[in-house]
């Protein structure tokens, strides 16, 4: 019996030193970038879906028990997760994943932040004082997170450093070409008034050149409300929008509301892998979201 | 005269100069963009050559950085390392029977009982927190009530241990069961469970100044086991100058999702303490009070369960938690006693338990029940058993509450309770309450 349970540990620990990267994604289009870069040499657990709010997520066991093995934390950062993830790396047991660690990895870190509050008060709503936070909808922001990823996965795993830099070499060649292609075919959206649910798609607009003219919250967090819709829809005379954008994970209630008020087209987005049957990775998530932005602007 | 003459003419000159400068800066703005869009690319595509570039020549040995800088945002003055800083605010207007030492009929008293009616603030809950440096983080939470502050929570944690070993060292809530660790801001009724109360008294918890050893099993199941062990000093051991412990205690919980849309997590725990000169009252034979001091050890049985639910784990719009605990507490020991009563043995054996759901149904609005028994089980007071009346009682409670949040840092509470904690005592209670949270809110446990 005594030798069984040696047997076990010993076979656990072995276990761990065996495996290549254990990978801990807050968010899924993280989770599939470190993929794309780590391919097999990596196992990726990712903590939420697209049809979860990343702001609100509980700290579920399951998610302790999964960061108390990864090797590396990829965050959104810039306070997405301020809910949740600090209480999964305190008590996850867990010395390599912890902030200011190699093994903790905020995407947002790496690019240039827009929205970056002046002042922060919570009379503003949640606002995040580190700037939005959804930086992923700009496709260059993933590149850039991608080189800086790479290099953090190489540190870590040096074993496997060159497998790596390869991966992230054809993701990035892909990549540019795809970006290319997405530039050309959204050319019509430039300059395209739209109002959004949240602040999700600033990075998005701010690529596409397509102008946001309003939120259906009231202030960030603050779910739509029916006095704030009515000034918004009031505002459509002098500032009209032509869509209505929201992501997979929020009600579609208020932009339907508002789109047959005013004759809008009501746009679902995937926001993320996994919020549309055709996001199945990062290209798709993107070929998805320009499809479906032109298709609304039709 | 010239003077303010020239004071206007300085004051138009410098608004013409404004004006021509928003301009000038708007243009200078667009400018500026345009460039910090054209280097962007040409970052991203130097940034990708670099790569190329170096997994053809790389090393594996000497991994030369890609270096995009990390971009974090940046305070130059010295107060960035303030600590976090929280105060949560409540208060209550409740309506009750008024009832002196307000008690649960056949369980010892943990407290002065909470008999206050009408308006009244709830201590004013000062929460400090930061790492303390790459090793170490540490809390403190101080309840502010009139004339007096009370040290709460003052710990600090290991950052750095790994291997799943988490450590606290300080004053902390013992992580036994399932709402003892939560302070009253989080709770779900405006009031602690009946169970809650006979088992620690009026603050609804067991604090330890002491040292928490917990485990994480590396395992997919989350599994972790912890262990603590301290003064001891709180209900229901007493405090005693001591060298040694006065209290310890087990607990493990495992915990899972089941699918997208569920998660739980289920725990037993053990705690033990050790009581001299526990004083409370007693009712003697004739219906008068007789003053007993028990001493001896005190251990406690808890089970918790909790299971959450939300469509696709989208907890923002809708979901349910069910939460329920049980526990049995068994005292052995002898009682000292003033009156007409006489010194003996002393043995009790006593559970309870509740359980409750809330049901979120819009971003705003939740509503939830609860309902708890408790049984005041075997008394045997040994010598004593022809001089003291013990009550063989059940106390039972049922609350009803709904809650609105206008945001996640506010929220104002009605409840109904009926409360036949006493015997021979109906209390229908309401109480409308809020609970405020300013400042740095740290996040939640499950």
């Amino acid at each position: 019996m005594k030798r069984f349970i040696f047997a076990c540990f010993f076979g656990l620990t072995v276990g761990n030193a065996q495996a290549d990267l254990k990978i801990f994604a807050t968010v899924p289009e993280w989770g599939a970038l470190a993929q794309e870069i780590g391919g097999s040499k990596v196992q990726v657990y990712t903590a939420t879906t697209a049809f979860q709010d990343p702001h609100r997520i509980d700290a579920r066991p399951s998610l302790l028990a999964r960061a108390r093995q990864a090797n590396l934390l990829i965050a959104a950062g810039a306070d997405l997760e301020i809910g949740w993830l600090p209480l999964v790396l305190r008590d996850s047991g867990n010395a390599a994943i912890q902030t200011g660690q190699p093994g903790y990895f905020a995407a947002a870190d790496f690019v240039n932040r827009l929205e970056v509050p002046a002042t922060v008060d919570r009379a503003h709503g949640d606002v995040h004082a580190a700037g939005n936070p959804h930086i992923h909808l700009d496709p260059r922001n993933v590149l850039k997170v991608g080189a800086a990823l790479t290099t953090r996965m190489a540190e870590l795993d040096a074993a496997n450093a060159a497998a790596y830099r390869g991966g992230y070499q054809a993701f990035a060649g892909k990549w540019q070409a795809a970006m290319g292609r997405w530039q050309k075919e959204a050319a019509p959206l430039k300059g395209v008034p739209v109002l959004v649910h949240h602040a999700s798609f600033v990075y998005l607009l701010d690529w596409l050149g397509m102008k946001e003219v309003g939120r259906l919250e009231p202030k960030p967090g603050i779910e739509p409300t029916s006095g704030h819709l009515t000034e918004l829809l009031a505002r459509q005379q002098s500032a009209p929008a032509k869509l209505v954008l929201r992501a997979a994970y929020q009600q579609d209630g208020p932009s339907q509301w508002m789109a047959g008020k005013a004759g809008l087209s009501a746009v679902m987005l995937p926001y993320t892998v996994g919020g549309t049957a055709e996001a199945k990775d990062l290209f798709g998530l993107f070929d998805d979201t320009v499809q479906r932005l032109l298709k609304g602007a039709r | 005269m010239q003077k303010s003459f020239a004071m206007a003419a300085l004051l138009a000159a410098s608004c013409g100069a404004q004006a021509a400068s928003d301009a000038d800066l708007a243009a200078i703005r667009a400018q500026i963009d345009d460039m910090k869009k054209t280097y962007e690319q040409r970052i991203a595509a130097l940034e990708q050559k670099l790569v190329q570039a170096e997994s053809r020549t790389a090393s594996p040995a000497k991994p030369a950085p890609p270096a995009p800088v990390e971009n974090r945002p940046s305070v130059a003055s010295a107060n960035a390392f303030n600590p976090e800083v929280s105060l949560i605010l409540q208060g209550q207007y409740r309506h009750a029977k008024n009832i002196e030492g307000r008690g649960i009929t056949g369980f010892v008293p943990g407290g002065e009982g909470l008999n206050t009616r009408g308006f009244s603030v709830d201590e004013t809950e000062l929460v400090l927190a930061a790492n303390i440096d790459p090793y170490w983080r540490g809390q403190a939470i101080v309840a502010m009530a009139d004339g007096q502050a009370n040290i709460e929570e003052a710990w600090f944690q290991s950052l750095a241990i790994g291997q799943g070993v988490g450590l606290k060292v300080g004053r902390f809530r013992a992580g036994i069961g399932y709402l003892n660790e939560q302070h009253p801001h989080m709770w779900d009724f405006a009031d602690a469970p009946l169970m809650y109360q006979a088992m620690f008294g009026e603050d609804a918890s067991y604090v330890q100044d002491g040292v928490q050893l917990k485990w994480l099993a590396p395992t997919a199941l989350f599994v972790e086991v912890g262990a603590e062990v301290g003064r001891g000093a709180n209900f229901p051991g007493t405090d005693r100058n001591n060298n040694g412990t006065g209290g310890g205690a087990l607990h493990v919980h495992a915990g899972d999702d089941v699918g997208v849309s569920n998660s739980w997590r289920a725990g037993a725990s053990w705690l033990k303490t050790r009581a001299s000169e526990r004083t409370s009252d007693f009712v003697d034979i004739g219906g008068a009070t007789a003053q007993g001091a028990f001493a001896g050890d005190s251990t406690t049985w808890l089970a918790d369960f909790v299971w959450k639910w939300a469509p696709n784990g989208n907890s923002t719009h809708r979901n349910f938690k069910f939460q329920s605990e049980y526990f049995v507490r068994e005292e052995k020991g002898g009682l000292t006693c003033v009156g007409a009563c006489v010194d003996s043995s002393y043995k009790t054996n006593q559970s309870g338990w509740y359980a409750q759901g809330v049901y979120q149904f819009t971003p705003q609005w939740r509503a939830g029940l609860r309902y708890e028994q408790l049984d005041s089980g075997t008394r045997d007071f040994g010598a004593n058993a022809a001089n003291l009346v013990v009550d063989s009682y059940r106390p039972k409670k049922a609350s009803a509450m709904v809650d609105y949040s206008w945001s996640e840092f506010s929220r104002l509470r009605l409840q109904v309770a009926q409360d036949k904690s006493m015997l021979g005592i109906t209390d229908n209670q309401l109480t409308l309450q809020y609970v405020m949270s300013l400042g740095a809110h740290g996040a939640h446990k499950f």
